[in-house]
């Protein structure tokens, strides 16, 4: 593979990411599955004295229930324009999501404004009917990961650790799952497009570590909505991951580095799942292949804490990767809360290596 | 005083009707941009439907060029054009000026730039190649290995690269594609016997006299096979293979495949040289980039502006027949055009 080859696409795909001042949009389900991931990332930009607001008054994107045909797409637009009024009358101009999926509809809903301009007005007149709203498209949308990834260079220049194994110095090999909506839909909306992105593979890099490619890169992680939330076929979903975990195993990668809070899940839960299903399991020693965020990843470069971050959510440990990486963490803190409360020991794999 | 005809070009359609022109006792310049006359030509080893050498096609060139009333200026470009009643002051890129009474633009076509289908991995999977790399591969008379220097065990063919595609914005068909592909499958099974060659198509437009027998022979004699079905993506294995995904349209399924080399048959877009041409020349453009004749039906030679006439690949693709045909109906409609001017 010519890795030259690679990065002569990625200059067609570099979009403008704001410097600072951002309204933050947060997951609905990331902050179910793994809490500390959005924490984070505020810790992260807080380091970096960056201005971006938290703001409790938003609500899902609908991202879900438009995909799953629950949502109609009018009641998308209008709760997605209800966000950008909250941007706007907070006087934010750059509009940040933490989920894939809503940073595709926010695409979507404002790529088809652009191509057509009577939905915008019809959606305007809905908020304002509905809430008496006004509100201003954003001057820029990015998706967090981007934010991550524009200021890779000051989070390594802060860092005290790297993607490399501290006994060997061998750089950590890392497969990279972007999600199909951050750029299948629009290309020119993701850091080097839709093929051969690099906001994920530009960081790993960045960091230290490897990138690997392999066959069953861009697969759909297994989520792919229709295939969970439809119970019966969720056959479909272990079935779809279980493809990529195939696919990634010969390469022996070390961890994988996820964008969506869909992605994060699957890929970390059905690693459990085929390990009890089959008793199969991937990554060195049993021990599955430790999946993480782009914030996660960050913060270990940065020394936070693994369990401050909320990494014992994980099913699929990443002690691992903290030891080759040379972090220290207290294995007896895991399952403390942030006010050193019990939270309770999970139950034990049966195949899976603690 | 001899009339002057420029032709812009000196590929098949510029050199035939440059050789007509001059026949007809015209003094003809033909201006290139490169060094050697022929265009793709000189790229491609064997022919479509017969194998004949390309060579041959080369010499026939270089023998029409040997006429006393050709002069051929390589290495030069156009840089100006301004009009003087009915003609023509053109000022080359060596600070050179020619007057012309007819210009002739045969300014080819250019190969699609098979990197811009990113997903196909040509420039980053070191066994994706396209059509006219296989064909310098023919040419060089080496062994047909990958990348890894073994003879792949299986080809893949994948057709329409480049044409057909709205998303890349190519709606056209670049019609010589399919046969080129049939060709090559051909020919690799007779360098490569052990090995199995599967192309993948949206249709097979085998248009030409003998195409259908040599897609028939491919498939009778070579053993070639051909699945009706568009690649969606290509991956590079640990090994080096490419792993394919293709829906076969026929079967109604998705298909997945591991091939020791896929080759892409690229298709026509108009040359840079077209378009730089066609602006500085103020000529008009097709949709697609191609320039456009008078009259498509009619007269498919002349363009928008008198004394400016059309031939070949420039305005739309051809095959290399129909481009030496199309030459050489530039040839007699810039005569008449010259004969009706004092």
């Amino acid at each position: 593979m010519k890795k030259e080859g690679k990065r002569m696409v990625w200059p067609a795909y570099q979009k403008n990411i704001a410097d600072d001042h951002y309204y933050y949009s947060r997951s609905c389900i990331r902050q179910n599955f793994y809490p500390g991931t959005e924490h984070t990332f505020l810790r992260i930009l807080g380091q970096l004295n960056k201005d971006i607001c938290d703001d409790p008054r938003h609500t899902t994107c609908t991202g879900i229930g438009y995909h799953t045909d629950v949502v109609p797409f009018e009641t998308a637009m209008t709760v997605i324009a209800r966000h950008f009024a909250l941007m706007t009358g907070l006087g934010y101009e750059n509009m940040i999501t933490s989920c894939i999926t809503s940073f595709g509809l926010y695409s979507e809903v404002l790529e088809t404004w652009k191509e057509f301009p009577e939905s915008e007005e019809k959606t305007r007149e809905y908020l304002r009917k509905a809430t008496g709203r006004e509100f201003n498209i954003p001057k820029d949308l990015s998706h967090a990961s981007d934010i991550i990834y524009k200021f890779r260079k000051e989070i390594s220049a802060l860092g005290t650790h790297r993607l490399t194994d501290i006994h060997t110095g061998r750089k950590l090999r890392a497969v990279e799952h972007i999600g199909c909506h951050y750029s299948k839909m629009f290309p020119s909306r993701g850091v080097g497009g839709a093929e051969f992105p690099c906001v994920l593979s530009g960081l790993i890099e960045e960091f230290g570590g490897e990138v690997v490619d392999y066959p069953e890169r861009r697969l759909c992680c297994g989520f792919g909505f229709r295939q969970y939330f439809i119970k019966a076929n969720r056959g479909f979903s272990v079935a779809c991951s279980k493809k990529k975990f195939e696919s990634m195993a010969p390469y022996e990668p070390e961890l994988i580095l996820t964008n969506c809070p869909g992605c994060f899940y699957f890929l970390d839960r059905w690693q459990y799942v085929i390990s009890e299903m089959e008793g199969v399991l991937y990554g060195m020693r049993n021990q599955g292949i430790p999946v993480l965020t782009y914030e996660e990843l960050a913060g270990l470069v940065l020394g936070y804490d693994p369990w401050d971050m909320g990494m014992q959510m994980h099913q699929i440990p990443v002690e691992p990767l903290l030891d080759k990486m040379g972090i220290s963490y207290d294995p007896e803190a895991k399952y403390k809360g942030l006010k050193g409360l019990d939270l309770g020991v999970p139950l034990q794999p049966r195949q899976l290596a603690i | 005083m001899k009339k002057k005809v420029v032709v812009i070009g000196a590929g098949v359609a510029g050199i035939e009707a440059a050789a007509h022109l001059a026949l007809m006792g015209y003094d003809v310049t033909i201006l290139e941009k490169g060094e050697r006359i022929g265009g793709h030509v000189l790229q491609w080893d064997r022919l479509f439907p017969t194998q004949r050498p390309a060579s041959e096609i080369q010499d026939y060139l270089n023998q029409q060029i040997r006429n006393p009333n050709i002069r051929l200026i390589a290495q030069t470009c156009l840089i100006k054009n301004e009009r003087n009643n009915e003609q023509f002051n053109l000022e080359l890129s060596d600070g050179n000026v020619l007057t012309a009474d007819a210009i002739l633009v045969s300014t080819g076509f250019d190969l699609f730039d098979a990197r811009i289908k990113e997903e196909y991995g040509y420039g980053i999977y070191d066994n994706v190649i396209t059509s006219c790399d296989l064909e310098a591969l023919f040419s060089s008379e080496k062994p047909i290995t990958n990348a890894q220097g073994e003879p792949p065990s299986r080809v893949g063919f994948i057709h329409c690269v480049g044409s057909r595609d709205e998303k890349v914005g190519n709606t056209y068909c670049s019609q010589v594609c399919c046969v080129t592909a049939v060709k090559q499958a051909i020919e690799v099974r007779e360098k490569l016997p052990r090995s199995e060659v599967f192309c993948f198509y949206m249709d097979m437009r085998m248009f030409g006299l003998r195409f259908e027998e040599l897609y028939k022979e491919s498939q009778e004699k070579w053993g070639v096979n051909f699945i009706r079905g568009r690649l969606s993506e290509a991956s590079e294995n640990l090994d080096g293979s490419i792993l394919i995904k293709v829906e076969d349209t026929l079967a109604g399924r998705p298909l997945k495949m591991r091939v020791g080399l896929l080759v892409l048959m690229v298709g026509f877009v108009p040359s840079k040289g077209t378009l730089t041409i066609g602006k500085l020349l103020g000529l008009d453009f097709t949709p697609d980039g191609f320039l456009k004749p008078a009259d498509e039906y009619i007269d498919g030679n002349s363009s928008n502006i008198p004394g400016i006439y059309l031939s070949g690949t420039c305005k739309a693709p051809k095959t290399i027949p129909d481009t030496l045909t199309d030459g050489r109906a530039a040839a007699l409609a810039i005569s008449e055009y010259l004969a009706s001017t004092s």
